[in-house]
């Protein structure tokens, strides 16, 4: 079978949310019934082969296609299945997902991967702000899974991050890593202000020594650290540049933070 | 059955069921990841006073291991999952968290998950940090000479201890060549031990004991001393017998490590003063699993 294919019919003025379009939600309706599903459009509805042209059948490995920028939702609390964006993507994609896969070709909006438990979301380009984030009032960050995205993020990405990790080719926004609980987060490129701000626990891995550091980040020295190979190692099949680092990163400059918060964090620097 | 002069018994080894989990010890080079090893696995020859039988596996080159280092795999055998539990975090936490640039990990990802650095973290003193990796979750514990890593947990799956075969010889020193030549070629068996100093006991045992306090005691049937005072099992000729013990993760294992072991100690045959191989044989007081010699060897 083919993947189940949504090609948008033209260029959308407004937002759509697409959180509908899951294997979860989708593998036991047939294609006429995936037709006739409504889409929350705006402040609206609209039936879903009025906006997509639906082609396969295999929802399984789901296909996002045409001006896909406004499609808001995307994999959202998806457990299983592979979903391909063939363009860039919206906000809130990967939100509460909890297992299986979503490939984007483009960049997407804000609140990539907000509050996600499981699974592997790969970003060819940059991501906006908040990624791996809490929704705004929650404290419970992106608890578990990979992101890698291979261009920027935005500011605040890992916000309140719980568990899990963040591979960041590019570089990054403000406030990364800030409030953290756990987690880790691998930059490659270039670091914002505010590195860690507040964080309690988890890992900052830069590859680079970045702009500022805070002063309640305690120099805890360069040191060789086991875990750095295993976590690389996992890394392996993200096709990152960080996963062929471990001679690099083998030894990092350790600094702990955030003072003002728990302070069991960690800011770790390549160091040679 | 006569293999090269030697007479291989009509009998079987009694072997009992264990639980046991494999860890894999790495350092810096391949010497401090087998002192720990060795010190891990010391005092572990037998359930009947060391609380668990433990024994190395093997040697890991650094690719094979988890963090790239070179490394020891070490199985540990005991009669229950909380005393092999117990054991394993005790011998953890004094033999290889102390010593110099270890890492441990799980060799086991099947069966019930035991803790390895579960407990042990707590040594860190609320400095410890925990990293879940690619579904599994490992400890950072602080440590003077810089971190020491420990996967959370290793598995445990039920195994069989006590396979065993005993070689009788003309004398005490070709009876111990016969074990040397036997324990260098189990030694390649994967995923067995033979957990006694060097491979080899000289002080086979029989169940029971005329003293109410002991469960067991000396095998005076194959005690060549004994031959004219008590029911001997042995004929003029024999001086010496010597046993080795294997624990496995199956009995199809202990199988495979009997037969290169019998056949390395055949080998050197009669003209070694080799003359039979036989078994502990306990007429199924021991436990389930029997080892016959002769269909091993066929």
């Amino acid at each position: 079978m083919s993947a189940l294919t949504f090609t948008l019919k033209g260029p959308l003025e407004q937002r759509l949310n697409v959180s509908s379009l899951t294997l979860d939600h989708l593998k036991d309706l047939d294609i006429a019934a995936i037709k006739t599903l409504s889409l929350p459009l705006g402040n609206r509805s609209m039936a879903l082969q009025d906006l997509f042209l639906v082609e396969g059948q295999d929802p399984s490995e789901i296909v996002f296609r045409g001006k896909t920028h406004k499609l808001d939702k995307i994999g959202q609390g998806m457990t299983s299945g592979m979903i391909r964006v063939e363009g860039d993507a919206g906000s809130y994609l990967g939100m509460h997902m909890k297992g299986g896969e979503i490939r984007v070709k483009g960049s997407i909006d804000a609140y990539g991967a907000c509050e996600m438990r499981n699974g592997l979301i790969l970003i060819e380009g940059h991501a906006g702000d908040f990624l791996g984030a809490a929704l705004p009032g929650n404290k419970k960050g992106m608890a578990g899974g990979i992101v890698h995205v291979k261009g920027n993020v935005g500011a605040r990405a890992g916000d309140h991050m719980r568990r899990g990790a963040l591979v960041i080719d590019g570089h990054a926004g403000d406030y990364l890593g800030a409030r953290m609980t756990a987690g880790t987060i691998a930059l490659l490129g270039q670091s914002g202000r505010y590195l860690g701000y507040a964080m309690g626990r988890g890992t900052l891995l830069l590859a680079k020594p970045p702009q500022e550091i805070l002063p309640t980040f305690q120099d805890c020295g360069t040191h060789t650290l086991g875990f750095i190979p295993l976590l690389l190692k996992s890394f392996e099949g993200l096709e990152s540049p960080l996963s062929g680092m471990s001679g690099r990163l083998k030894r990092v400059h350790r600094y702990a933070g955030d003072v003002s918060s728990l302070g069991k964090g960690e800011i770790l620097i390549a160091a040679g | 059955m006569i293999k090269n002069g030697v007479t291989i018994d009509q009998t079987f080894a009694e072997a009992f069921p264990m639980r046991a989990t494999r860890i894999i010890i790495t350092a810096h080079n391949a010497k401090w990841a087998m002192i720990a090893a060795t010190a891990m696995t010391g005092f572990a020859t037998s359930v009947i006073a060391c609380g668990c039988e433990a024994g190395i596996e093997r040697e890991m080159g650094p690719e094979e291991t988890p963090d790239g280092r070179p490394g020891v795999a070490v199985l540990l055998f005991a009669m229950g999952g909380k005393t092999l539990a117990k054991q394993l975090e005790t011998r953890a936490g004094q033999c290889v968290l102390t010593a110099p640039t270890t890492a441990l990990f799980s060799g086991l990802q099947e069966g019930d998950p035991i803790p390895l650095g579960k407990n042990l973290r707590f040594f860190g003193d609320g400095f410890q940090i925990s990293k879940k990796i690619s579904d599994r979750r490992y400890w950072r514990v602080p440590v003077m000479d810089g971190e020491f890593l420990t996967e959370e947990t290793t598995g445990m799956v039920s195994a069989v201890g006590g396979g065993n075969f005993l070689i009788l010889a003309e004398s005490q020193s070709e009876a111990l060549a016969a074990c040397e030549a036997a324990i260098e070629a189990m030694k390649k068996i994967p995923r067995v031990i033979m957990p006694f100093p060097g491979g080899v006991v000289r002080s086979g045992s029989k169940v029971g004991s005329k003293y109410k306090a002991l469960n067991a005691s000396t095998n005076d049937a194959f005690c060549p001393t004994l031959k004219g005072q008590t029911h001997s099992e042995l004929s003029p000729e024999i001086e010496s017998v010597m046993e080795i013990v294997i624990d496995g993760l199956t009995q199809e294992d202990i199988q495979k490590a009997m037969r290169v072991g019998m056949e390395a100690v055949c080998a050197l045959g009669a003209p070694a003063g080799i003359r039979r191989i036989s078994a502990g044989n306990y007429g199924g007081k021991l436990g389930p699993f029997l080892f016959h010699l002769q269909e091993i060897m066929a």
